[in-house]
């Protein structure tokens, strides 16, 4: 039934062999486009048929894995390439390959003209075979495979533009500061596998196989550390605080990759793999916690650098920072079925928005260029009144906003709002919960302020582009359109497959279908969670009711804000500045964490590599061979005449000396 | 079963009939004697693909062939050969790489070509045989013919610094070996076996003082070879002044005389003092990886960049060997597979742009990638492959080594070294970004050709070599594993083999203090 999953990611890497290797003289780019495309297109519909098969199945009989080849077998290690089908690996199947696709199409137009356009589909199908390796690996070093794959990739994408400079920089630091996740990871892997093997003699790095010894867990003193390495990987992958701050700067590469790569599908890996292990979370309450507050603390933090950015893509980029802070929210309180479910509507949205913002960017661009302006195509304060130009544009860029900033009907509302419940009502944290939900609140206020105020910017106002430029402003070919339609289409009706239950039991009984789809993978943190809760969850209906409707009412005051400082009246943002420089600095310069990291890490190591290579091994080390090297020829220069430089004359008193010293042992 | 007999000394001795032919040719005659040692070098390699297949996957030493051959005096010396999984891939790696070095000067070495490819063929026959060597003081003989070809290639044909490079190389080497030599023959006379059979030395017990000794002499030669800090700076000088021929050979095969020394001679030869020195060697181990990676961060030559990160790399190595459980050797003896095909293609690499503008400082470039992109994909897996990237044959090696280390007691020592993953992104990633990223200013620069036919020739077995060992190694590991298995067993059973004959006498007493350190009861 599930023979053919390996087909999923080996359209993708087709597809790069071709583009990679003959795309220089394939030429056309409508074939180039067209294979990158189509590849992914293959994927999902092989995807969308293992989903109906998984779904066609009975509940307990969801989970499949389905062996390639051994990979690396070593004493009792063995890491196969080998896939794993259930619920969870077939919702990221769909969002992966669906979101993809859309985002292949979209580059079609969007990179036309531009040179190396082979390249970066060739690029764009890696990386979608890597992220396919990444949630269908059925053990923890296939996962690694494509958690690196996923890395490269978003280097060799941010630095596309590679005679950048900037570019450059971006790639590397985006590459370093993964590694330093990978780091994690890898501390992860090793100490897990060693610590099962050890002490129930149980080898494995399987997923299936963690998960049926998941209560032997239960006395691992270590499962704290275990869990916490692993999130350093996460918090590297997914840009969370300590390790964010490569993702805006990615917004270098082009902006379908800044949709695919960095909203939708690469940076939630980390979500994805706690979800994954969730099995091991659950019994680390530490750890929980931890990745609880780093989220929440993200999500807040993130949202004040995303309100003071002029650069449409940067604040989106912090947006999503923001949003992934939402989602290992959920994940640190235990709800990991809302955490992958509001990484799904995201995925939506986000891409949407992410798109959306390229098409305007396409159009500036090319008006500028039309009038040879130098002006920022990307900068906000060159944009409004885009509103006429561009109106289908407009219209699902706004769509997106509106499911983002939390208003009901939209799919952002019910993933978002049940984070928000849970991280109040979850039985890990005791009163540490206010303070999560508070992060998250205080965060979708703010995120309602900074998109509307994006959205007032870009598209409502005085049009503030040259006058000559503006008349070449444009709404976007239909292949870019297309996409941003379907995905505004799905940030509306990709809500509704996840309706909280006090709402769904207010329409007359709408099951939580995605929760209820899920629920076989979190099966085991749902029963220990039920066994171990401190408290058992007494909350009133009433005040889940209060809850969402304070949350709505925070979405349309952060709205409403946008709206006075950015539409009513336009002086108040200018005037807010000059009241308090220091902090709009602060904020405008991303509170100079970059500052910081670049003396406390960057200048350090290049310090110390200086200073060990010219201090110690040219002085010290070199020193002394040099010392010796000067006896040694001082001595020689008597002993010059018998050296000739003839290669049978070193030989020879090589050779003599070994007689002489075996001599010495013959006769001593 | 089909075993050819004699093919080691055939596939060992055919650059030597090589040296005798190019005798004859007249030393003007450039091409002639450049195709001449491409065939043989085509030939040896040819010629030893047959161990791979006829190898049986056991942990004997196949191919064995013995002839009594000095006898003076107390002394017999056999020539006595034979590989098993441990010498297997390193033999095939010799021949792999050879014709690629040969190919990599055909435009680069003009003058003195004669002797030029003599040296090269001698220095084949001296590694060919240092892995092959049953006999001690017959790998003794092949250890040190090693050194004197590559002393001349560095000397002669090499950059500014030739001589200082070269003297250093040679006397760096030089203290070692006779160390070593010295140890050999006291072994040799404390064994009172007769012969310098390895196999016979594996059975003899040494008493722990007098293994501390000889190990620290083999080790000493061996460690120099590796090279491990800080016993490390004779290798950027040597790498940065030899010609590329002799940069790639020394990395990809040289240096892994070191490390094979470890596991063939040092470590089960002396197997308590293996023990007693694991946590000083692991120290070392991690300290390279993170010092070298440091240095060359910091680097303005990429030659020596690539030099430093060599020292990195075999950090691992030592840090697999030593965790001395299946998958660190495992890890270790792939990695060294991995480094020769990795670091002898990033040499060659470097060879390229440097035949084309004769300087090597990473200021003088930037944005190659837009004048030569067939360089810059070839450069970039290559990179990759340095770093470890999954999927390509680094990082199964290193993913080995420090899962084999982690799970023995140098869990600490694997930890610091993980962290190795990352700086060898930052120096690696860095180097290229600035090498070939960036605006192509240098007017320099922008008249630069890409790669012609013969270089994407020589780089193309390479990354062959670079996916297949890193998606599907299992081949290497399935005939590595049961001599990895003996040498373990060699190494730790005699360990606990003397723990067992101490703990009697400890028993009495350890009552009233607390017991001392095992080595004192000698």
């Amino acid at each position: 039934m599930f023979d053919n999953v390996w087909l999923i990611p080996l359209f993708p890497l087709i597809g790069f062999l071709i583009n990679g290797l003959f795309g220089k003289a394939i030429k056309e780019e409508k074939v180039i486009g067209g294979i990158g495309a189509l590849a992914v297109l293959c994927s999902f519909a092989v995807a969308c048929m293992t989903l109906f098969n998984i779904i066609s199945l009975p509940v307990h009989e969801r989970v499949h894995n389905v062996p390639v080849f051994t990979w690396i077998k070593s004493g009792t290690f063995q890491a196969d390439v080998a896939f794993l089908i259930d619920p969870l690996s077939c919702v990221m199947l769909m969002v992966v390959t669906g979101v993809g696709f859309l985002i292949h199409v979209y580059s079609i137009g969007y990179m036309h003209g531009e040179e190396g356009f082979y390249r970066f589909f060739a690029y764009l199908n890696l990386f979608t075979f890597s992220m396919l390796l990444l949630v269908m690996g059925n053990n923890l070093l296939l996962m690694f495979v494509g958690w690196e794959g996923v890395g490269l990739c978003s280097y060799l994408l941010i630095g596309y533009y590679f005679h950048k400079k900037s570019a450059g920089d971006a790639g590397k630091k985006a590459f370093v500061m993964n590694r330093v996740g990978d780091f994690g990871f890898l501390l992860g892997v090793f100490t897990l596998y060693w610590w099962l093997g050890q002490n129930h003699g149980i080898w494995t790095i399987q997923f299936t196989e963690l998960a049926k010894h998941a209560e032997l867990f239960q006395g691992c003193t270590l499962l704290t550390v275990i869990t916490l390495v692993f999130f350093v990987g996460a918090t590297g992958k997914s840009a969370q605080i300590p390790l964010y701050t490569w993702l805006p700067d990615a917004m270098e590469g082009p902006t379908p990759v800044s949709a695919l790569i960095h909203a939708a599908t690469m940076v939630t890996a980390g979500v994805y793999m706690i979800g994954r292990m969730n099995f091991l979370y659950i019994q680390a309450p530490t750890t929980m916690m931890v990745v609880a507050l780093i989220g929440g603390a993200t999500a807040l933090f993130a949202a004040t650098i995303g309100t003071a950015q002029n650069d449409i893509k940067r604040v989106l980029a912090y947006s999503t920072v923001s949003q992934l802070g939402y989602m290992f929210l959920a994940m640190g309180v235990g709800a990991f079925a809302a955490g992958i479910f509001h990484l799904m509507t995201h995925a939506f949205f986000k891409a949407c928005l992410f798109l959306g913002s390229g098409a305007v960017i396409h159009s500036m661009h090319h008006a500028l260029h039309h009038c040879h302006s130098h002006d920022d195509a990307q900068d906000m304060r060159n944009m409004g009144g885009l509103k006429s130009k561009m109106p289908l544009t407009y219209g699902t860029f706004l769509i997106a906003t509106i499911a983002i900033a939390g208003i009901p009907g939209f799919a952002g509302f019910f993933s978002k709002d049940e984070i928000l419940w849970q991280a109040f009502a979850n039985p890990h944290h005791g009163s540490l919960n206010i303070l999560l939900w508070a992060f998250g609140a205080c965060a979708a206020l703010l995120t309602a302020f900074y998109m509307f105020r994006l959205v007032f910017m870009t598209f409502h106002g005085e049009c503030r582009i040259t006058p000559k430029a503006k008349d070449h402003l444009h709404e976007s070919p239909m292949v870019i359109v297309f996409p941003l339609i379907v995905l505004a289409f799905l940030s509306v009706v990709g809500g509704y497959i996840g309706m909280p239950k006090i709402l769904g039991e207010l329409l007359g009984g709408i099951p939580n279908y995605f929760e209820h789809f899920l629920a076989p993978v979190f099966e085991f943190s749902e029963e220990f969670t039920k066994a171990h809760a401190h408290v058992a969850g007494h909350h009133s209906v009433a005040l889940e009711w209060g809850l969402m409707g304070l949350s709505v009412l925070i979405a349309f005051v952060g709205i409403g804000i946008a709206f006075v400082l950015y539409v009513k009246d336009t002086t108040i943002p200018a005037k807010f500045t000059s009241a308090f420089p220091a902090l709009h600095r602060a904020v405008y310069n991303k509170w100079y964490i970059d500052e910081l990291y670049d003396f406390l890490f960057v200048n350090p190591c290049k310090a110390l590599g200086n200073f060990l290579w010219k201090g110690f091994d040219v002085v010290v080390v070199d020193g002394i061979v040099n010392g010796v090297g000067s006896i040694v020829m001082g001595f020689s220069g008597i002993l010059r005449y018998i050296q000739s430089g003839y290669v049978f004359n070193y030989a020879f008193s090589m050779t003599l000396g070994a007689v002489v010293i075996v001599a010495f042992y013959i006769f001593r | 079963m089909n075993q050819m007999p004699a093919l080691l000394s055939i596939i060992t001795f055919t650059p030597l009939i090589g040296v005798i032919l190019l005798l004859f040719i007249n030393k003007n005659n450039h091409s002639v004697l450049r195709g001449l040692t491409m065939v043989v070098t085509l030939i040896a390699f040819l010629a030893s693909l047959p161990l791979v297949t006829g190898f049986q996957t056991n942990a004997e030493f196949q191919f064995v062939e013995m002839v009594p051959w000095i006898a003076a005096g107390p002394f017999q010396m056999n020539y006595h050969v034979g590989i098993d999984g441990i010498s297997l891939w390193l033999v095939i790696l010799t021949t792999f790489i050879m014709p690629i070095a040969v190919l990599s000067t055909w435009t680069a070495v003009e003058e003195k070509v004669k002797e030029y490819m003599i040296c090269l063929l001698l220095l084949e026959v001296g590694m060919l045989g240092a892995f092959i060597s049953i006999d001690l003081f017959l790998f003794y003989i092949f250890w040190e013919v090693m050194l004197i070809p590559m002393y001349f290639i560095i000397g002669i044909w090499g950059g500014k610094r030739k001589i200082y490079a070269a003297v250093k190389f040679f006397i760096y080497t030089m203290v070692g070996s006779l160390l070593m030599l010295v140890a050999l023959i006291f072994l040799y006379f404390k064994a009172g076996a007769g012969d310098f059979n390895l196999l016979h030395f594996y059975q003899v017990a040494l008493d722990p003082g007098t293994q501390t000794w000889l190990f620290l002499a083999f080790a000493l030669a061996f460690a120099i070879k590796v090279p491990m800090f800080p016993l490390h700076t004779w290798l950027p000088d040597a790498h940065t002044e030899a010609p590329t021929a002799g940069s790639v050979i020394l990395a990809a095969i040289l240096l892994k005389m070191g490390t094979y020394g470890f596991v063939r001679f040092a470590m089960p030869l002396f197997p308590d003092a293996t023990e007693k020195f694991t946590p000083l060697f692991a120290t070392l181990s991690v300290i390279g990886i993170i010092y070298a990676a440091l240095v060359a961060m910091v680097q303005e030559d990429v030659k020596k960049l690539v030099a430093y990160s060599s020292v990195a790399h075999l950090g691992f190595v030592m840090l697999g060997v030593f965790a001395l459980n299946q998958q660190g050797v495992a890890g270790g003896l792939l990695q060294m597979l991995n480094h020769g095909v990795s670091t002898g293609a990033l040499f060659l690499i470097v060879g390229f742009i440097y035949e084309r503008r004769h300087t090597r400082l990473i200021t003088d470039f930037g944005g190659l990638s837009k004048q030569m992109p067939i360089f810059a994909t070839v450069f970039m897996i290559v990179t990759l492959s340095s770093i470890g990237l999954p999927g390509t044959n680094g990082f199964v090696g290193e993913f080995l080594v420090l899962l084999g280390a982690f799970e023995s007691k140098l869990r600490w020592y694997t930890i610091i070294a993980t962290s190795g993953v990352i700086l060898s992104a930052v120096y690696m990633l860095w180097m290229f970004q600035r090498v070939m990223f960036g605006e192509l200013n240098n007017p320099k620069n922008q008249t630069l050709k890409d790669l012609n036919a013969r270089e994407i020739v020589i780089m193309v077995p390479l990354i062959i070599m670079i996916f297949v060992m890193g998606v599907y190694p299992t081949p290497f590991i399935d005939k590595m594993n049961p001599a990895i298995d003996r040498m373990i067993q060699l190494t730790k059973t005699k360990q606990a083999a003397r723990l067992q004959q101490q703990m009697p006498a400890m028993l009495p007493q350890a009552a009233p203090m607390a017991a001392p350190p095992a080595l004192e009861m000698k």
